[in-house]
């Protein structure tokens, strides 16, 4: 009960007090002055969570990586093919060492990624294209909060989904054709993924469509192009950076998306590029690591942390670029 | 031939690739709209079940002798509850007698049957004595037969519920023993094992408390970032580089913040595993960005004049900014910090890392009980072998929907209320 208290006092009791102490000092300039002083060093305060937050992210997967990787050499974990992070009950039992090769994994998440983005991408800037550049105003008003509603689902409603309706769909609809297609396939979990990244997609490039100048369009219009013509030729070449950056947040996204992949991909590590095969993804791994009572020395349970800070950096590395690009490209047209 | 005639004579081409391309952007809003509506319809119609639960009535004469002179509640919850339903089931069915087909009888009784039967015999202890008809939980199999999601015409060993069964529930049918009811356990139980024993009550409290402690969270120290980020910090590197980092921050991926609570919420302060205070403050450090953008774009919407004006009457900077602008922004800020606890009310992934993921029977009374959330509770359930939970897990969905139903409407009407063009 002790945090809970402290973490009441400081956030609620602290700033009603502070709020409290400031209409009482009205009158009193030098006693305002310094309740001001407090309050401004609260809001400080409060700002720094955002940095003690990544701070602290670093921190622990960081730690926790570096004593896996003095277990587990770094490039045995960044180049091995083989994923079997079995931890022995006995020492002298097969297989008791694990294997702790995460290329496997990798190659899972990238295929669900790219299938993911095989959907997300047409299907998402078309809509956009769609709703920017051809909708009227009541599809727009309406046809855009709908779309949105897609990324409101939560993602284990999409799990679920995808376990139960589209998995089987799809498989039964291939094996009639005669292929053998796994009851966990890399294809329904990444088709399902691309649906929930679909709006994503749409509202950002939406946002970037928007932002090109009527005047390069009025000039294509009056060259005589039509609309589909100044759309391909003019408008999406000009946004282009900024599509770019659109798809780059939604690929990271697609690689840190969790439960959808714990739910419809499957857990065992192939090493495969087929996408009827039944892959594992990083984020996969991570929640059956550490799902469970785990004891926090064995290198199985630290090496979800040496996952965890791949998936942080990839994704930053994603994001990073992409803001940047999007930024850049928005400053263009100001 | 003219310049004029190669453009007409390309026209039509053009014309059919307009057209072509304009239905390319409809139809892919149209497919994203139609899955939609499919995940709806799939889970609207596989989990309206659930609603109802099927009872079975029997015909049970408690005996006074077996209760003895005791009427005291302890002595009235000791009596042999499950025994005095299966001497229902063997005088309905008399024409059972091996001891293989017996158990098989009384299977077809839920084994919470027993538990209802004696809250039925607490509460009214004049029942004892007497043979009265008491409608009681049917056991999962039976319940989905019933419900039409088991198919009669396939063989024997290729279903769950055999033939003897079926024989012994369609004689119940007959006699009108059988009957659907509205299934309030699964409104006010915790989990369980046995599908037609479990509920949502225990999950949601998990959720409430989960969310209580994210908003005290994130609401105060979100806005006040804002504030101090939009209002008193001076433009410079650090600023630049804080602004860039709350931006990264927004899309980590919420596993992340699940490593991160449980290296340093579990590991290094020593806060327990499973608790919703965790939880909360795992989400909350999740939603953190989110309401702090939001936040700052409603403070930025605050005209400057309303600024000039009251620091022209001798306000000082905190109070214009407190006293002026913050009340002015606050519907957006309530907004944002909405739409912040809405991702975190359907978000699973950190919970399951920082252990909100354990098989939890109790309810939960407060943020510092073992709990698990609503959608982790989907997660739990869709890994369940019993054909039963489908419709559960399907159902629960619902809820979990329907809750974030509420909560946009909230937003929308926050909007509409509050909105303010300047």
């Amino acid at each position: 009960m002790n945090i809970l208290s402290l973490l009441f006092v400081f956030f609620i009791l602290a700033p009603c007090l502070m709020l409290v102490a400031l209409s009482l000092s009205r009158k009193n300039r030098a006693l305002r002055n310094r309740v001001e002083r407090v309050i401004k060093t609260f809001l400080v305060a409060c700002t720094s969570i955002a940095i003690l937050t990544t701070v602290g992210i670093v921190l622990s997967v960081l730690f926790e990586s570096i004593r896996f990787f003095n277990v587990i050499p770094v490039t045995d974990f960044l180049f091995g093919l083989e994923w079997s992070p079995q931890t022995a009950i006995r020492s002298d039992q097969v297989g008791s060492s694990g294997a702790f090769g995460a290329v496997p994994l990798f190659a899972g998440t990238f295929l669900i990624t790219v299938i993911a983005m095989f959907i997300a991408v047409p299907f998402g800037l078309m809509s956009a294209i769609y709703l920017s550049e051809y909708a009227n105003r009541h599809v727009r008003t309406f046809g855009k909060p709908l779309l949105e509603i897609l990324a409101g689902i939560p993602t284990v409603v999409y799990g679920f989904f995808a376990a139960l309706t589209v998995a089987p769909m799809i498989r039964n609809s291939l094996e009639s054709f005669g292929m053998s297609v796994s009851s966990e396939s890399a294809l329904a979990a990444g088709v399902v993924m691309g649906v929930m990244i679909l709006p994503f997609v749409s509202s950002l490039s939406d946002d970037v469509i928007n932002s090109v100048p009527q005047a390069l369009r009025d000039g294509s219009y009056g060259l005589g192009a039509t609309r589909s013509e100044t759309v391909r030729r003019v408008v999406l070449p000009a946004a282009l950076p900024g599509i770019v950056g659109s798809v780059l947040l939604a690929v990271s996204r697609a690689i840190g998306e969790t439960m959808i992949v714990v739910m419809a991909a499957g857990l065992a590590a192939n090493l495969t590029a087929n996408p009827f095969e039944s892959v594992t993804t990083v984020t996969v791994q991570i929640v059956t690591l550490l799902v469970g009572d785990q004891e926090f020395d064995s290198p199985k349970t630290l090496a979800a942390f040496a996952l965890g800070l791949t998936l942080f950096v990839i994704t930053l590395v994603l994001n990073v670029i992409a803001l940047k690009v999007v930024r850049k490209y928005k400053e263009q047209y100001e | 031939m003219t310049q004029v005639e190669i453009i007409k004579a390309g026209l039509a081409r053009r014309y059919a690739r307009e057209t072509r391309f304009r239905m390319y952007g409809l139809s892919s809003i149209v497919c994203g709209l139609a899955f939609l509506v499919f995940l709806l319809v799939t889970t609207g119609s596989n989990g309206y079940t659930a609603l109802l639960q099927t009872h079975i009535g029997l015909d049970i004469h408690l005996l006074a002798e077996d209760f003895g002179d005791d009427r005291s509640r302890e002595s009235l919850s000791k009596a042999n509850y499950s025994g005095f339903i299966k001497e229902a089931l063997r005088q309905t069915f008399p024409e059972v007698t091996k001891r293989k087909e017996k158990k098989a009888l009384y299977r077809i009784m839920s084994g919470g049957a027993q538990y209802q039967l004696r809250e039925k015999v607490m509460a009214d202890p004049s029942l004892i004595g007497r043979s009265v008809t008491y409608w009681l939980l049917a056991d999962d199999e039976v319940d989905v037969f019933v419900k039409g999601r088991i198919d009669r015409d396939v063989p024997e060993k290729n279903r769950r519920i055999k033939d003897i069964t079926i024989g012994w529930v369609d004689r119940l049918a007959e006699d009108g023993r059988v009957e659907k009811r509205f299934n309030i356990p699964f409104f006010t139980a915790g989990d369980s094992r046995e599908p037609e024993q479990a509920g949502i009550f225990g999950a949601t409290m998990g959720s409430i408390f989960t969310m209580l402690v994210t908003m005290l969270l994130a609401f105060p120290i979100g806005v006040a970032a804002a504030i101090y980020l939009q209002e008193f910090a001076p433009k410079n590197r650090i600023t630049d580089l804080l602004e860039v980092n709350i931006n990264n921050l927004a899309a980590v991926p919420s596993i992340i913040f699940g490593l991160l609570g449980l290296a340093i919420f579990i590991n290094a302060f020593g806060l327990p595993r499973s608790v919703p205070l965790v939880g909360g403050m795992v989400l909350a450090l999740m939603t953190l960005p989110t309401i702090i953008i939001s936040s700052r774009a409603a403070l930025g919407a605050v005209p400057p004049s309303i600024r000039e004006a009251a620091l022209g009457l001798g306000a000082s900077p905190v109070q214009t900014v407190l006293h002026h602008v913050v009340p002015l922004a606050m519907p957006g800020m309530l907004t944002g910090t909405i739409i912040g606890l809405a991702q975190a009310l359907g978000e699973s992934a950190p919970l399951l890392v920082i252990g909100m993921v354990a098989f939890i029977v109790d309810v939960p009374g407060g943020p510092l009980d073992p709990a698990t959330a609503l959608p982790v509770q989907i997660y739990l359930w869709s890994d369940s072998p019993e054909r039963a939970f489908v419709e559960r897990t399907s159902a629960a969905i619902m809820v979990l929907l329907l809750f974030l139903v509420a909560v946009n409407g909230l937003i929308v009407l926050l909007r509409k209320k509050f909105e303010h063009r300047w």
